[in-house]
């Protein structure tokens, strides 16, 4: 049985296409979680919450959509040690659904960044890097606007650094993870690094955690 | 030193994407009987000489507000 | 009230306004009086234009859709259609940056999304003034902004682009913006309304007061004093546009609607006048049932630019599928009204007809003008004894790299989120874009190019080289072009020589597209941009596709291995109309068309043989500029000779005679000289290699170290701006 990843989807939700791809692209299969719904959709093994501007980024970003219907099913499915992953979005609507420590800010350049960055891999003992060694470095590129993350790196269970902390992350933070390691948040895009033809194919090593 | 307060609003029939979406994900939370929701910006400063209000309303009109879109309003507490 | 007559408040002429009984038959109501003034107007009626448009080659065996309707689509192969269509948004730009390109961005892209295609990509071409003016610097930063804000909101890409400085754009910038899309299996969705009986339904946003000119005129009549301040600058949405683009995908790939068309410039008089007169059926719209974001007079609801909105015609029973739909994606939908026999669009307020005329008098009936063609004298060519020849040329050559029209765009294209989709192939930066077509081995590469310092010597050869620029973009990227879409920014076309070089400027922008065999399929012209001191430079913008047959083909612009050899294909440049130069007039070579076609016809040719280990089309700056991107991207050096000519200086950065730089392995040089004919010259300039950029020109050596070369290129833009 291959592994059934939901990609949740809510209005704004703009990396849904790719992120499927990417998931099928590791051999498992995708199916849609719509914001609406009270449910997960039935056989999720692992969520992937996508990139984008959900409800237009309005508010604070991913603020609207931590409070839709279907991050109570998410939370479930976090506690009961499902594995889940935010992208981008998905990683503030994380930090805001409070699965993840810290929240992300402002960038420190004031600008929206779209670029492609080294990250250095702080932690391997977490099923996002258990093809990676501590130290290793991935290619991997982020488009963001706010992705500095703010918080306690002690208190953070801090998965992936930026080499180059462009964005002013505390600690250069560019990914962390809650105290069991099964969710995950990033801001730079896994999913825009799975195809050699796009320029990396780092982003498998990553999202090969959705798969148990 | 005096404290302004400068509130930079939406201004009357612009449209308000914020407020727009705001609005609708206050219903979808169950909160009923909302009506038109705006959203605009508190900027608090600090300035010193003998018109602080007249200086805030010179800094609205050169830089904080955009006079096209938006208003704004001048307090000065205390 | 103003004694003037209210037509003339309207902008329409005495001519016009007499006119509109005759075609009625009556008097028009003050609606209908208003209706009109903005679709006779330019925007909306090309009145000025229409008759040298037909100059274009607009048809050719991949044309599915050619002007006329919202975009152009052309088959690609494979089962794939992609429509493409650019657009100007001047104006508004330079009353408001950010909103005015921000919902250029928007508007284009429902263009795409009303033929049912799924937007993949987006370039923009922007002129601005000098930075050294404080207004351009705020009018730039605060356009790339709105661009930003509005394309990664909707995650479109944006991919490529071009920008450029001159003061002559100081009081009128320019905001063209351009998207691609691909249709879905339900295929191509078109404006004519259908069907009467069948239903009208305007969805997305509200309708307020955005946008409103002229009409504000009559409005401020009719309501009351308290309510006269009335803004016309429309706000951008793009969450509510993301929200229309995946509604509209849906609806389209479930075939739920006739008829399809967005609500752009003169709102819903324009888009359900068009829809009425391509289908030769009238409407009955019930203004009573607008969704409004304040109360509006009827005038107002029929010309307000609010954005993000559609309007659709959709079977009677499936209007409550289509409502559904537009319901999930949390979008307001509203049967207005419906599709009738005969020809007139009718409109109702408060139960009376306000409206009630033929639609094809507003979408086609407009007067006709033809411009006065008054030739301008022909330039005098540069006097190199005015440009002093630099002491040290590679220092000039360095600080002609920090130029804000040759640096490094990186500021910009950083600002934009040019990968989501995971589509992007090459990244912006180097000649053109090339982004895979999803569920395929195909690729199309996009540019956008404009030769205006050239069109205002010459706007024949300025037009042939706009065209041949963007195809030699194309071909260095190795992707065959098949399919262009034009901008045309001009003054004034009614006083001195401009209405001769718009047609000047179509001609030569025809003859290069006619011998590159590459149809125009939709297009756009924003004339009148000039201020009472100030004219901007001709601007033919041309926006081009390519096709790659196999996406992983593509060429870079980077030099790759040391040792590969590097070839100029092409002839001579020189300083007139430069960069270089940086002076005004000037008289340029003629453009040879059919050598330039067969220069980028060889490079095509040794692309799809797989010779090309780099390509880079040598334009601003010159061959020593050219020589130093290629060197920056591959950070490696190159040693080059050339034969000297008049001048050092000239042989480095002059500029034209449709140029290629390729690199190839050493032993495939043989092969691709085979594959050049007699009418392209190929000459050999040396190899990569070092860690510097060196030219040898006779006796002389000029070297940059490819990292102060990068220094300067990179800091150019930036240092402008901070």
């Amino acid at each position: 049985m291959s592994t059934t990843v939901a990609v949740l989807r809510f209005p704004g939700t703009l990396d849904h296409d790719s992120a499927v791809r990417a998931v099928e692209g590791l051999g498992a299969t995708a199916v849609e979680a719509w914001h609406a719904d009270a449910e997960l959709p039935a056989g999720t093994d692992a969520v992937l919450l996508p990139g984008g501007f959900s409800y237009g980024d309005h508010l604070r970003c991913g603020a609207i959509a931590s409070r839709a219907p279907v991050m109570a099913a998410v939370k479930r499915h976090a506690d009961a040690g499902g594995r889940v992953v935010g992208i981008c979005n998905g990683f503030q609507v994380l930090c805001e659904a409070g699965l993840l420590p810290g929240a992300l800010r402002r960038n420190a350049t004031l600008s929206f960044v779209c670029r492609q960055m080294e990250l250095e891999v702080a932690d391997d003992d977490t099923p996002w890097t258990s093809g990676l060694e501590t130290g290793a470095v991935i290619s991997i590129p982020i488009k963001n606007n706010e992705g500095a993350w703010y918080g306690d790196p002690d208190a953070a269970r801090v998965v992936l650094r930026y080499r180059d902390n462009l964005l002013g992350s505390t600690d250069a933070v560019a990914g962390v993870a809650n105290a069991a390691g099964n969710v995950m948040g990033l801001m730079p895009h896994p999913e825009e690094a799975c195809d050699a033809l796009l320029g990396s194919t780092d982003g498998q090593l990553v999202l090969a955690g959705l798969i148990a | 030193m005096t404290q302004v307060i400068v509130t930079v609003m939406p201004k009357q029939g612009v449209l308000d994407p914020q407020g727009q979406a705001v609005a609708g994900a206050l219903g979808q939370l169950g909160f009923e009987g909302v009506g038109e929701v705006r959203i605009g910006k508190r900027i608090e400063l600090a300035i010193a000489g003998d018109d602080p209000a007249g200086q805030a309303r010179a800094m609205c009109e050169q830089l904080l507000a955009n006079a096209l879109i938006e208003d704004y309003s001048i307090e000065v507490p205390g | 009230m103003s004694d003037v007559p209210l037509h003339r408040q309207l902008g329409l002429t005495d001519d016009e306004a007499a006119l509109i009984p005759e075609l009625l038959g009556r008097e028009p109501t003050d609606p209908e009086l208003v209706m009109f003034s903005l679709m006779w107007s330019e925007h909306c009626s090309y009145k000025h234009s229409k008759p040298l448009l037909r100059g274009f080659p607009t048809t050719g065996a991949r044309v599915l859709q050619g002007p006329g309707e919202n975009a152009g689509v052309v088959d690609v192969g494979d089962g794939i259609a992609v429509a493409l269509k650019i657009e100007s948004h001047n104006h508004p730009s330079a009353v408001e940056p950010f909103e005015g390109a921000a919902t250029g961005v928007g508007g284009i892209v429902r263009d795409i999304i009303a033929m049912g295609a799924r937007p993949i990509a987006l370039l923009d071409s922007l002129r601005f003034g000098e930075l050294t003016s404080a207004r351009s610097r705020h009018l730039f930063t605060r356009s790339v902004a709105g661009i930003g804000h509005y394309g990664n909101c909707i995650g479109v890409p944006t991919v490529g682009g071009e920008v450029s400085f001159d003061d002559r754009y100081e009081e009128s910038c320019l905001v063209n913006a351009m998207c691609v899309g691909v249709l879905g299996p339900g295929g191509i969705l078109r404006a004519a309304a259908q069907g009467p009986g069948n239903a009208l339904v305007l969805f997305g946003n509200k309708t307020g007061r955005d946008g409103i000119g002229g009409a504000s005129v009559l409005a401020s009549a009719e309501l009351d004093e308290a309510e006269d301040k009335r803004p016309s600058v429309q706000v951008s949405d793009p969450f509510t546009e993301r929200k229309l683009m995946d509604c509209c995908r849906e609806l389209a790939e479930s075939g739920t609607l006739v008829a399809l068309q967005d609500l752009g410039a003169a709102g819903l008089t324009s888009a359900a006048s068009e829809m009425a007169a391509k289908g030769g059926v009238g409407l009955d719209i019930d203004l009573d049932l607008v969704p409004l974001r304040e109360t509006l007079a009827p005038a107002e609801i029929l010309v307000s630019e609010s954005q993000e909105r559609m309007l659709a015609v959709v079977l009677p029973e499936k209007l409550e599928e289509m409502i559904a739909v537009c319901r999930r994606w949390d979008l307001d939908a509203t049967a207005i009204g419906s599709v009738t026999e005969g020809e007139n669009l009718v409109a109702r307020s408060g139960g009376a007809v306000v409206v009630d005329l033929p639609a094809r008098l507003l979408a086609d009936d407009a007067p006709v003008y033809e411009v006065p063609r008054v030739p301008a004298p022909a330039g005098i060519p540069l006097d190199l004894a005015t440009i002093p020849e630099p002491a040290d040329l590679a220092a000039a050559w360095a600080d002609l790299l920090a130029r804000p029209n040759i640096a490094s765009k990186r500021w910009i294209y950083e600002r934009y989120d040019h990968l989501v989709g995971a589509n992007t192939i090459r990244r912006p930066g180097g000649d053109a874009a090339v982004v895979r077509l999803p569920g395929s081995d195909r690729a199309i590469a996009l540019t956008t190019d404009c030769a205006e310092r050239h069109c205002e010597i010459d706007p024949r050869g300025g037009g042939r080289a706009s065209v041949l620029e963007a195809a030699r973009n194309l071909a260095c990227v190795g992707a065959r072009p098949v399919a262009a879409t034009d901008c045309l920014n001009f003054p004034n076309p009614e006083k001195g020589s401009t209405g001769w070089r718009l047609a000047e400027s179509i001609a030569g922008m025809a003859e290069a597209l006619t011998a590159l065999d590459v149809p125009v399929v939709s297009g756009n012209v924003s004339l009148y941009n000039e201020s009472a001191t100030r004219s901007i430079l001709p601007t033919p913008v041309v926006g081009m596709m390519g096709l790659l047959e196999r996406a992983d083909s593509s060429v870079g612009h980077a030099f790759a291995d040391a040792g590969d050899v590097v070839l100029l294909v092409g002839d001579d440049g020189v300083l007139d109309a430069s960069e270089y130069a940086a002076s005004p007039g000037g008289a340029l070579p003629d453009v040879d068309v059919s050598r330039e076609v067969a220069a980028i016809e060889l490079v095509l040719r040794a692309a799809e043989e797989g010779l090309l280990r780099s390509a880079h089309d040598v334009s601003g700056g010159g061959l020593a500029v050219a020589l130093a991107e290629s060197a920056m991207a591959g950070g490696v050096g190159v040693t080059a000779e050339v034969e000297p000519g008049r001048r050092d200086d000239e042989v480095m950065f002059g500029e034209g005679g449709g140029r290629m730089l390729v690199t190839l392995a050493a032993g495939d040089v043989a092969r691709f000289e085979g594959l050049a004919g007699p009418a392209v010259r190929v000459r050999w300039l040396g190899e990569v290699g070092g860690d510097a950029v060196v030219l040898r020109i006779g006796d002389n050596e000029v070297a940059l170290p490819v990292e102060r070369a990068r220094e300067a290129y990179e800091r150019g833009l930036p240092e402008a701006l901070a």
